[in-house]
């Protein structure tokens, strides 16, 4: 089986020490997390992580369930880049009096579809939101005008085939989960299978 | 008979005698009231600064919890893990902060590996000094986080009764596991309004069971009626999930050969006709041969770790498998189940139970006999009826087989003297066998059987234990000497660290670096303990001597001295497949 690029979705209780957990299942492996972000999900309460990782399908699959078995942890997806929307949000510092002399940079700029986020006399900050190979270009584009910082976050992703969490939460609240259950879905698909 | 403090009476209404009314209580008092709750009656612990006002309380609670002080807390979390193996029950341990925490380290990792319920309760520093590099100040929650099923730290008293309700639930619930909560100094002391406790049964982002799926037992069910050859091994799982009178049916009526793992021995007893033997490394000669032989295998809350599988692209290759188990993340993990049965089996062997044909496999049954008796001729035989002066182990096993009848608990540290003790004792009852399966953990036996024998005082403890492994933690004869427990301890001494030196002599051209242990006279060691011993050296000595270790009143140290370059065999050398096990050493 050939590595490719993951991207986990971790849903959890909000709980110290919850990131600690999640990361050490990873390093413990010796695995590299490429990108990690954490944030609220679409249930209040409920925490959203979403790690990207280079791997093998078996080894995401082993580590999702390693992932789920966790006390706080309620549910663990991976996909691949194609059953996802993501992004992720560069920022770049350049001197402002470049761009103002330049014009050939403003031009680039909106090329890149680069905002300002702040100008002052001295340096203009702009965003871009994208691919990573769409952030990566425009850090060579403004190398020559003197970059002065960049800085890029994590992904997020949103899975294109899920129905969100407020459903699922409601099945988890249960003592007795009912038949209709995540897993139930995937019964005839072995393959498919990774959840509790 | 020496007074081994028995259990208390079970009173009408647990509750402390602080609390009469719901009122202002301190965290400690609720930390021991939530004991009480759920009905723990032994503590294993060391005092400390950060802990004494949970101390403090303890003195009010002397009639309802009894304390073992221990001498070291590695021995206490050891000792709460054998009183869990044997009990059934959750395992409770007490330590103060820093030191008395990361002491706990080598038994949590030891309790996390094979899934034995405890909950460790440690003291902290004061909250507004966390992070200040206090006095004894030590991340606890960090360091113990990959080797935990949970861990919480308390920083405010209100906290106390849930967390701790959920401290118990999670470690017994599910696959069991051991649970760390640690308590800041002002949480203990801080008074706040105490409304009872209440146990938990629910936590909405855990479940300790997945849900059975009829469809996946009725695969199963399939798979073994059509199968000619097939062959179930189990786990510790049977015994977790109180499961034995399910998996005898099962194994009764299903007709199949069954062997157990190190850890699921004594599930069914040893000699139960359709008990094949042990697996692994230093498991039994066909057990091992045949997983590549047969055509379904049926594996039982085991997780098919390295020592079981030997090679894993050589193990059972041409069977298909069911694995049944209650963790979804054992199911292919190291491999692949053509039919996962997940859930609690004690759930899930009666449906399987119902839907399979009655049967018999004498043709099959029969290819085990043949390699036993292979196994008796070139191995057992000579083990158990040694023609040379010096003393085996294995004669020393089957002495205490005769004694015990198999009725005895027996708790094993780690090396040869673990292997031939789990090869040849005989045992007729569950949760028998109390080892350190997964982590391996010298030193181990001495405390856990101090444990054993609170966990389960009916019955005789008998710790094995190697002369390596017993000066890891000899200091716990300091907790027999004052508590009593009634712990039989045999050291069977060969002078060396015996499964190293075996290993250097089979794979590293016999260059023998440093396993050559000298030993103190444990005797007189024992002496000074205020415990009785012997020590012995020759063949007609040892039959009474084990007599007389099993019928003094109280805990007796017995050291026998045997052959000092014996091996252990039949073996899987490492990275070989099952089928590849030798017998004998010219055959590795």
């Amino acid at each position: 089986m050939q590595k490719q690029e993951y991207t986990i979705t971790v849903y959890t209780e909000n709980q110290i020490g919850l990131l600690n957990r999640i990361a050490i299942i990873f390093s413990r492996r010796k695995i590299n997390i490429e990108s990690l972000n954490t944030s609220p999900s679409e249930v209040d309460s409920v925490h959203r992580f979403t790690i990207v990782i280079n791997e093998t399908e078996d080894v995401v699959r082993k580590l999702c369930r390693q992932i789920e078995k966790q006390v706080e942890v309620l549910k663990a997806y991976y996909n691949t880049e194609e059953e996802i929307i993501w992004q992720e949000l560069a920022l770049y510092k350049v001197p402002t009096d470049v761009i103002a002399e330049e014009v050939k940079v403003e031009r680039l700029l909106r090329e890149h579809g680069a905002k300002a986020v702040v100008i002052r006399k001295d340096y203009t900050v702009f965003e871009v939101a994208g691919k990573r190979e769409e952030t990566d270009n425009l850090i060579k584009v403004l190398e020559p005008y003197g970059l002065i910082e960049f800085v890029r976050s994590a992904r997020v992703a949103i899975i294109k085939d899920s129905d969100g969490f407020h459903k699922k939460l409601k099945e988890f609240e249960y003592h007795q989960p009912g038949e209709d259950t995540s897993e139930n879905e995937f019964l005839s698909e072995n393959e498919k299978v990774f959840s509790m | 008979m020496q007074t081994l403090k028995l259990k208390a009476t079970p009173k009408e209404k647990k509750s402390s005698p602080a609390i009469k009314h719901a009122q202002e209580v301190s965290g400690s008092v609720a930390v021991l009231d939530a004991l009480v709750a759920e009905n723990v009656e032994t503590i294993f612990g060391y005092p400390g600064g950060a802990i004494m006002p949970i101390y403090d309380a303890l003195y009010d609670y002397k009639e309802q919890l009894n304390h073992i002080l221990v001498r070291h807390e590695q021995g206490a979390i050891h000792a709460a893990q054998g009183f869990a193996r044997a009990s059934g029950q959750v395992g409770v341990v007490f330590a103060t902060s820093g030191p008395g925490a990361t002491n706990l380290v080598t038994g949590l990792a030891d309790a996390m590996i094979d899934s034995t319920p405890v909950v460790c309760i440690t003291g902290q520093v004061f909250a507004h000094l966390l992070g200040t590099d206090a006095f004894q100040e030590t991340d606890v929650i960090n360091i113990t986080t990959p080797i935990t099923k949970w861990n919480y730290q308390v920083t405010d008293a209100t906290e106390i009764p849930a967390v701790l309700a959920k401290a118990f639930y999670i470690a017994k619930s599910g696959r069991p596991g051991p649970v760390v909560i640690d308590i800041t100094k002002n949480a203990q002391l801080q008074k706040f309004n105490y409304a009872g406790y209440e146990k938990c049964e629910h936590i909405r982002s855990y479940r300790p069971k997945p849900i059975v799926r009829k469809e996946y037992v009725e695969q199963a069910a399939e798979l073994i009626n059509a199968a000619e050859k097939p062959f179930i091994i189990f786990g510790q799982g049977v015994i977790l999930g109180n499961a034995e009178k399910e998996f005898q049916q099962f194994v009764e009526k299903s007709g199949i050969p069954a062997a157990w793992t190190i850890m699921g021995m004594s599930a069914i007893p040893t000699d139960h006709p359709l008990g094949v033997g042990m697996l692994g490394m230093h498991g039994n000669y066909g057990p091992n041969v045949l997983t590549n032989e047969c055509d379904v295998l049926i594996a039982i809350g085991m997780r098919f770790d390295d020592r079981v599988t030997g090679r894993l692209d050589k193990y059972a290759k041409q069977a298909k498998v069911i694995h049944l188990d209650i963790d979804p993340a054992e199911i292919d993990k190291n491999v692949k189940a053509t039919v996962p049965v997940w859930g609690d089996c004690k759930e899930t062997l009666p449906l399987l139970t119902e839907m399979i044909k009655q049967k018999v496999y004498p043709q099959w049954l029969q290819k085990f006999q043949e390699y036993r008796q292979k196994e008796e001729d070139k191995v057992i035989y000579e083990e158990l009826n040694p023609t040379t002066e010096v003393l085996t182990m294995g004669e020393v096993i089957k002495e205490l087989n005769e004694l015990t009848k198999g009725d005895a608990i027996i708790v094993t540290d780690v090396g040869q003297h673990q292997m031939v003790a789990c090869r040849y004792a005989k045992m007729n009852q569950t949760k028998s066998n109390i080892t350190s399966g997964g982590l391996g953990t010298m030193g181990y036996a001495l405390p856990a059987a101090i444990g054993a024998a609170y966990g389960d005082p009916s019955r005789h403890t008998v710790a094995i234990i190697g002369d390596g492994g017993f000066q890891m933690t000899l200091q716990e004869l300091g907790t027999i000497m004052q508590f009593k427990p009634n712990v039989k301890i045999i050291i069977l001494n060969n002078n060396f660290l015996g499964m190293v030196r075996q290993w250097q002599q089979l794979f590293h051209e016999k260059r023998y670096s440093f396993v050559d242990i000298t030993s103190p006279d444990f005797v007189q060691v024992a002496k000074g303990f205020g415990i009785p011993g012997k020590s012995i050296s020759k063949r007609p000595d040892l039959k009474n001597a084990l007599k007389e270790m099993l019928d003094n009143d109280g805990s007796f140290l017995l050291e026998i001295m045997v052959g000092k370059e014996n091996n252990v065999f039949p073996m899987v050398p490492q990275g070989r497949g099952v089928a590849e096990i030798v017998l004998c050493r010219e055959e590795v």
